[in-house]
Parts: C-alpha cells; sequence; structure tokens
C-alpha cells in the first residue's frame, strides 16, 4: 500500500503504532548473535522481501564480525589481562565500535528505507539483543488497521 | 517538540531495573543483594596479604631477594582487581520481555499448542532447535517472560536470567555468567598461585629464622606467620581445587550449570554443541573471546514526562514515554497463562549452582499498558550505599 511518509519526522507526529513484529534470533549456529531472516508475514504488504532480508543480513554480518575470535580478539583480550583490564577505561572494545555502527546503519536504514514505508526499527541492544523489533505505524487518517488483524504467527522456530 | 521540564533529579535505568541485585556509584556497580561473603572473601585477602608483607616481607627481602614482595604486591593487586571486576560487573543479564514482546510470545505459543481442553494442563514451553546438528531446548522462563537462549538460566538468587549462566558465586557477591566468567577465572587462578606463593614463603621464612634463633622464638617474633598458614592450608585445598575444576570446564567449553545438570553426559544425551573438540580452542574462545557488553544499559537516562499529553507512541529511539498507549492493536491480549511448574524444574539445586528457571504463580500482574518499561511487578528501589 502507498504511504504517505516521507520522513521520520512526519512519521513520528502523524502516524499511530499499529502493530510491532519481533524477529527472533537463529540459534543453529551456536550462541553467536544472529537473527532470523525469515520474512514475517505481516511485513508482506509493507516492503520488499529483498530489502528486509538485506538489511537482515547486514545486520548478521556486523554481530559476525563483532564476536569473530580471531587474531585482534586474542590480541585485545591479553593486553588487556597485562594491564588488568585498565586499558579498558581509555579504549574503547571491538565489540563496542561495532555496536556504533551497527546503531548508525540502523538509523540510516530507518531513514531511507523503513520509514517511507511506515516502518521503525528497534536497534536489538535496546531489547537485550533477543529480537528486532519492528514497529508498524498507520497513518493516523486511515480508519481501522489493516496490519494488525494478522494474527498469525510470523518467524517460525 | 516543547522542552521537558524535569523538575526532580534525573532518574536512571538502573532505579527501575526488576531483579534482586543492588547497585552502587550510580549504577556502574552491580552486585547481588547479599554481600556478608563477599566482604569476607576481601577481608581474608587482604588481612592475609598485610600480615604476609608486615611480617615475612622486611625479612625475606633482605635474606633472599626484594624481588620477593614486589611479586607479591604485583598477584596481590591482580588478585584484588579481578575480584572486584567479576563481583562488580554485569554478568550478562538478560532484560525481561517489555509487554509487547511477551504477547508476541505468548500469542505464538498458543498458535503452536493449538486448543487446550479445559482441565487439561498445557503442554510445557519449550522450543527445540537445532545446533551444530545436536537437538537444544530452549525453556521459557516465567519470570522474565522469554525464551531462553541457549545456555542461558534464571538465577534465582539475583532474579535474573543470565547467558551462560556458570554458577552463583556468594564469595564474589555476584553471579558468574558470560561476560565476568573469564574475571572468575583468572580470579581463581590468581588467587591459588598468591596462596601458594605466601603459603610457600611462610616455611621458607620459618625455616630459615628457626636456624637462626630458634622456632618456638621465630614464632613468638612473628605471629602472624601461623595465621597465615592456617588460612593459607584451607584456602589452598578449596581454591586449588575450584582452579582445577573450572580449567576442566574450559577445556571442555562447559558451564558448571550444564555439569551439575549433566546436559552433556550420559549415552542417550546430547553431546555438546558448543564444544570445538579442542582443547585449545575452547580455551581460547572462552579465555581470548571478544569483551562482551552489557545490554542492561544501567547509566542510561530514563526520561518520564507523565504531565506532557503525548499523541505520537512511543518511537524507536530510546526515550521511554510513560503515558504511551502502546498497544493499540485490534489482537486481544492474550491472558498470560498462569505458570506450571514443569517436573524437571521442581528439582532442588545443588551446590554453588543455585538456579530456579520457573517463576512462581504468585508473580502474575495484569500487563500494564501505560508503562512500558515496568515490567516488573513493583519497582524495586536499589538503595546506593
Amino acid at each position: 500500500m502507498s504511504s504517505p511518509f516521507h520522513n521520520l519526522q512526519e512519521l513520528r507526529h502523524s502516524a499511530s503504532l499499529a502493530n510491532k513484529v519481533f524477529i527472533q534470533r537463529d540459534y543453529t549456529d551456536g550462541t553467536v548473535c544472529k537473527f532470523q531472516t525469515k520474512f514475517p508475514s505481516e511485513l508482506d504488504s509493507r516492503i520488499e522481501r529483498t530489502l528486509f532480508e538485506d538489511t537482515v543480513k547486514t545486520l548478521n554480518n556486523y554481530y559476525a564480525e563483532a564476536e569473530k575470535i580471531g587474531g585482534q580478539s586474542y590480541l585485545e583480550g591479553c593486553l588487556a589481562c597485562l594491564t588488568v583490564y585498565l586499558i579498558f577505561l581509555c579504549i574503547e572494545t571491538r565489540y563496542e565500535k561495532v555496536l556504533k555502527k551497527i546503531s548508525r546503519y540502523i538509523q540510516e536504514q530507518n531513514e531511507k528505507v523503513y520509514a517511507p514505508r511506515g516502518l521503525l526499527i528497534t536497534d536489538p541492544i535496546e531489547r537485550g539483543m533477543r529480537v528486532i523489533e519492528i514497529s508498524v505505524y498507520e497513518d493516523r487518517g486511515s480508519s481501522g488497521s489493516s496490519s494488525g488483524s494478522s494474527t498469525t504467527s510470523s518467524s517460525g522456530r | 517538540m516543547s522542552a521537558v521540564m524535569i523538575t526532580r533529579k534525573v532518574t536512571r535505568k538502573w532505579e527501575k531495573l526488576p531483579g534482586k541485585n543492588t547497585f552502587c556509584c550510580d549504577g556502574r556497580v552491580m552486585m547481588a543483594r547479599q554481600k556478608g561473603v563477599f566482604y569476607l572473601t576481601l577481608f581474608l585477602i587482604v588481612g592475609t596479604c598485610s600480615l604476609f608483607f608486615a611480617f615475612e616481607c622486611p625479612y625475606l627481602a633482605v635474606h633472599l631477594s626484594p624481588a620477593i614482595p614486589v611479586f607479591a604486591v604485583l598477584l596481590f593487586v591482580f588478585v584484588v582487581a579481578m575480584l572486584l571486576r567479576t563481583s562488580f560487573s554485569d554478568p550478562g543479564v538478560l532484560p525481561r520481555a517489555l509487554p509487547e514482546e511477551a504477547n508476541f510470545i505468548e500469542m505464538e505459543i498458543e498458535a503452536a499448542n493449538g486448543n487446550v481442553m479445559a482441565g487439561q494442563r498445557p503442554p510445557p514451553r519449550i522450543k527445540n532447535v537445532q545446533i551444530n546438528n545436536q537437538i537444544v531446548k530452549l525453556k521459557y522462563c516465567y519470570t522474565c517472560k522469554i525464551f531462553r537462549p541457549p545456555r542461558a538460566s534464571h538465577c534465582s538468587i539475583c532474579d535474573n536470567c543470565v547467558d551462560r549462566f556458570d554458577h552463583h558465586c556468594p564469595w564474589v557477591g555476584n553471579c558468574v555468567g558470560k561476560r565476568n566468567y573469564r574475571y572468575f577465572y583468572l580470579f581463581t587462578l590468581s588467587l591459588s598461585l598468591l596462596t601458594i606463593y605466601i603459603f610457600a614463603f611462610n616455611i621458607v621464612h620459618v625455616v630459615l629464622r628457626s636456624v637462626d634463633s630458634g622456632f618456638m622464638n621465630t614464632l613468638k617474633e612473628t605471629p602472624g606467620t601461623v595465621l597465615e598458614v592456617l588460612v593459607c592450608f584451607f584456602t589452598l585445598w578449596s581454591v586449588v581445587g575450584l582452579t582445577g575444576f573450572h580449567t576442566y570446564l574450559i577445556s571442555l567449553n562447559q558451564t558448571t550449570n550444564e555439569d551439575i545438570k549433566g546436559s552433556w553426559s550420559g549415552k542417550n544425551r546430547v553431546q555438546n554443541p558448543y564444544s570445538h573438540k579442542n582443547f585449545i580452542k575452547n580455551c581460547c574462545e572462552v579465555l581470548c573471546g571478544p569483551t562482551y557488553p552489557s545490554v542492561l544499559d544501567r547509566r542510561g537516562v530514563m526520561l518520564e514526562d507523565s504531565t506532557r499529553p503525548t499523541p505520537s507512541d512511543a518511537s524507536a529511539a530510546s526515550t521511554y514515554k510513560s503515558t504511551n498507549p502502546v498497544s493499540q492493536t485490534t489482537k486481544s491480549s492474550a491472558p498470560l497463562i498462569p505458570n506450571e511448574h514443569t517436573p524437571e524444574e521442581a528439582k532442588p539445586s545443588i551446590g554453588a549452582g543455585t538456579q530456579k528457571s520457573t517463576s512462581s504463580p504468585k508473580e502474575e500482574k495484569p500487563p500494564s499498558p501505560t508503562s512500558p518499561n515496568a515490567v516488573a511487578p513493583a519497582v524495586i528501589k536499589e538503595s546506593a550505599h
């Protein structure tokens, strides 16, 4: 459906929250942070499948980069241990740097892709890295919430 | 947007966190409620080392080498630093689900269960996931209203779900989980070394001094020695044993919790899907892995503007508005099904690994749509002391 929203500001002022969709974690690779790329049915009419999958895959790549166990993480770990972990008062850990990148990416995606379609992504870190929360907004003028009526369970196990 | 007038002091998010933790230094420090044993630990370590520095070190520095007290000081600083780091940091607490997320999960569960006949017990809430070709069961936490991630467990003492839950350690006054396990291990390792070091040099000191002045005179001159030897002797067995046990767990990439419950042992059980089957790789992952951030955001500021009639709903940014009606959806808010203890959860917990994964029915509260972040039944005012 065509949406009258053009940016985040408009969204906040003239829209009302209709529904929230939660993208669950994908544990098939273990405890690394990874989200399911399965397209939820509630978003069927709101956004193209490829755009959504791209967003989730990029986020997954960012998290994989943050949690990678390799040369850099060993170096960071050993150096930190030698300085009795006081070095973390001065420098940022690699994970924190990647989290900042993720936050910028989500903001950019919200502005360019999701807000024009009446959607808004919440950074997973604000939900304990358990879910990606996507808020679905309806134009205040339109009566009823069409996307709120579907209550089928979307994300599979 | 109209300016918000904050007429009282800033409220930080740690003040509204559910769970039974105590917070200090305006949210920077996070511990369990019972801290008595932690103070004992600190007292024993600082006390014993003070006696060592007072009685043994002057003699040994002169008669043997000045490197002895120097190394002791370094070791002591490392031990205390690791202890404080373990005790004061967030072990990896998973925040509870906000009402919308809890409702979403409830809807999914109901859809999966289909129609339950009246009077029949609904099936236990378990999700099966496949991890590295093994089936792992994820249990539902009735307190936090989430399906626990693999390896997470609910600590009944702190009343939180903790990621990669190892055990709740009263000696450090905190849970040991994903974020502070390596500090805990380094603490036990360095404490073992310190204990052995002090014990050994006590013996050396007594021997050397006895050669000069006789055994009884030595004890009279340095009465601290007796105390130190006693403390070290008893500490040695427990701490060295604990270090050995955790070294064994790390090499297999297991947690104390899994070991106690026997999750990966036994013929018909699942093999540990998290182990790399390589001792070095397992150690490296646990000890040199990335430093996970805390997802609690204890020091974030909460914006409470109950006077502003906001027409728009909560934006996805980090502001929390307490008056916004969040759930305007037409979907029926599923009544939260009263808890049923699954049989295995009723098992009493053993030893230090105390954890209870289901909450009791007395925590039932209707989900209030007006405050999206006040999930806890009661706002626990954490007194900073």
